[in-house]
């Protein structure tokens, strides 16, 4: 009960500033002995310094996960498809072939292929079209070296379009297989 | 407090008008038949004119042309003698008079009769005890009697619609009255909504949600907002149709790779796959008799329309013409096939006659999907997009007759017709 009266009084002196009155000790406004007066608006004895922060440098060479550092190979995650199509084009293959590789060199990780199509047609024929994508891509990861308990594929369909609007740079922006791993979906 | 709790739960019990769907026609038949539908005497006392529901029920069938009814002094009751060589004149073909009279419970007496005006003849009258909240649910009832003694068919207007309707990021599963009227939500979600399907007696939808981050069959009940999952197997679950006596879905699953078609109890039990094919089989749907599912199949090299038996069996292909045709909808008699064509770079509703394998291409519009047949065969509701927007559009079985329902500030889609109510 008292804790919450004088979290109470600390939300209101701290009203003008942008941070939550958790239990910090870092701040060290708040004096806890037994009997200690809390300090009233306008009547700190003590000045308020800010908890600190932990910054993170993606500057630093090796910061960025060899997944997703646009120099990496491993960072390019989409796989486009033709119209009314679920083969996957010889030109994708390069991609395919490196997150197979990144796969069979790390058996933990685990992979979800969400393919999507464009807006065009039956909803529920594009959702079956999107899973033959995902499906597609998953095949020629296992022949590539994944195993099968590392990769499921699924479908999105028409429903979550990349690209809005409705010209054919949209429609091939969302004839797609995307490639996510784990922590990522 | 609590009066302020009342108004609150008042407030979110009011439909807001934005969100109704309002209906435009856009051409009508070629032979309307002229009615005249005098206002009910009394039906001032009610909060929505009887007489105005039932002309514009009659009137968007495509059907009917209403007559303008000059005022009568005394006015007219459904007791009135019927002076036909007047309404003759007027050239009204047939004649609805009415009245409303309230009773000492409160609730309310709607009376009315039917006149053929050419033969001189009364075709028939009833009587309905309404609440204030019953007005528009009984005039839909007047304009299916009506409809059904002057056309020899049932009337639709006492059915529902269901239809998803994306605001943002927002997905709506609304139910509405076949016109639009006192629209309700099922299912609000972050997550899509696709494929509503009602079950036949029309208490239940089976549905597709996005809520789990991917494809899941659902089977909800209307009455008390209850539902249970039908179908999540690993991948994609999707396409649900019921059977006629509604035990049974048929369902599209990835469980073991593409998309193949299954049956499985409404309660989610006793799953059983009923094909084989290496490609893409999908949106099944019954043939009113239950012994027939029609399909969606690329087994052939492009999307075509099939029909197998719904025990298991061999497949037969039924569309022959063009590249794309999926979305096949049965009519309740099972000699029409709705289904979505692809003309050169448009999506259209084409209906093909079974027997005589004809088939006419109904709408002119370039985007449409989700066919869905009124109860009667003579609507079918699509949607479609115009402006840039999401709407619903019906047209009838002969391509005459169409009208569009929209929704201001939303896209409307997958649309489905339920059934006639018991």
């Amino acid at each position: 009960m008292r804790r919450i009266w004088i979290a109470a009084v600390f939300a209101a002196v701290l009203a003008g500033c942008a941070s939550t009155p958790e239990e910090q000790d870092a701040a060290g406004v708040e004096d806890r002995k037994p009997g200690a007066k809390p300090p009233t608006i306008g009547a700190q004895s003590q000045p308020i310094r800010q908890p600190p922060v932990a910054g993170v440098d993606l500057t630093k060479p090796g910061a960025r996960s060899i997944l997703t550092d646009p120099s990496s190979p491993l960072s390019k995650r989409s796989i486009y498809f033709d119209y009314d199509r679920y083969d996957v084009k010889e030109e994708f293959r390069p991609l395919v072939e490196v997150h197979a590789r990144y796969l069979r060199d790390n058996q933990t990780m685990k992979m979800l292929i969400q393919g999507n199509t464009d807006e065009r047609g039956s909803r529920e024929y594009n959702l079956a079209l999107g899973q033959r994508r995902s499906e597609a891509i998953k095949r020629m990861m296992l022949l590539l070296g994944a195993r099968e308990e590392q990769v499921e594929a699924v479908s999105l369909g028409e429903e979550k379009p990349k690209a809005t609007g409705s010209s054919e740079e949209a429609w091939a922006q969302n004839r797609r297989g995307d490639i996510l791993y784990s922590g990522e979906f | 407090m609590r009066l302020l709790i009342a108004a609150l739960a008042l407030l979110a019990a009011a439909p807001s008008v934005l969100a109704q769907l309002s209906i435009e026609i856009t051409g009508a038949g070629a032979q309307r038949l002229p009615i005249a539908i005098a206002p009910f005497a009394g039906e001032g006392a009610l909060p929505a004119g009887i007489a105005a529901i039932v002309r514009a029920d009659l009137e968007r069938s495509g059907l009917f042309r209403g007559i303008e009814v000059p005022p009568h002094n005394p006015a007219l009751t459904e007791g009135s003698s019927v002076n036909f060589t007047e309404w003759r004149s007027r050239l009204a073909d047939a004649l609805v008079l009415g009245s409303v009279a309230q009773r000492s419970d409160g609730r309310f007496e709607v009376r009315f009769r039917l006149f053929d005006i050419v033969k001189q003849a009364q075709l028939g009258g009833v009587a309905y005890t309404l609440t204030p909240q019953q007005v528009r649910a009984t005039a839909h009832r007047i304009a299916d009697y009506v409809y059904e003694k002057l056309t020899g068919e049932k009337g639709v207007f006492s059915t529902r619609i269901a239809y998803v309707v994306k605001r943002g990021t927002r997905f709506e599963l609304q139910i509405a009255d076949a016109d639009g009227a006192g629209e309700e939500t099922a299912l609000a979600s972050f997550e899509p909504i696709i494929s509503p399907a009602w079950s036949p007696d029309g208490k239940r939808l089976a549905y597709v949600s996005f809520e789990n981050k991917k494809p899941v069959v659902y089977v909800h009940s209307l009455l008390d907002g209850k539902r249970h999952v039908a179908a999540n197997f690993k991948g994609s679950n999707s396409a649900p149709a019921w059977s006629p006596d509604g035990s049974t879905l048929a369902v599209a699953l990835s469980r073991d790779g593409g998309s193949q078609l299954f049956l499985i109890s409404a309660d989610g039990s006793g799953l059983r796959r009923l094909t084989n094919s290496s490609g893409i089989d999908t949106e099944p749907v019954f043939s009113p008799d239950g012994a027939s599912i029609y399909f969606t199949s690329d087994r052939g090299g492009s999307p075509q329309i099939y029909r197998m038996p719904a025990r298991g069996g061999e497949a037969q292909r039924v569309t022959f013409e063009g590249s794309y045709n999926v979305s096949p909808r049965i009519s309740r008699d099972g000699k029409n096939l709705a289904y979505i064509t692809r003309n050169g770079g448009k999506f259209q509703v084409a209906l093909l006659d079974l027997a005589s394998r004809q088939v006419l291409t109904l709408t002119d519009s370039d985007k449409d999907e989700s066919p869905s047949f009124a109860p009667n065969g003579r609507m079918i509701l699509l949607a479609t997009v115009t402006g840039g927007r999401g709407v619903l559009s019906a047209v009838s079985a002969d391509g005459r007759v169409k009208q569009r329902l929209s929704v201001a500030a939303g896209d409307v889609r997958e649309p489905a017709w339920g059934p006639f109510i018991q």
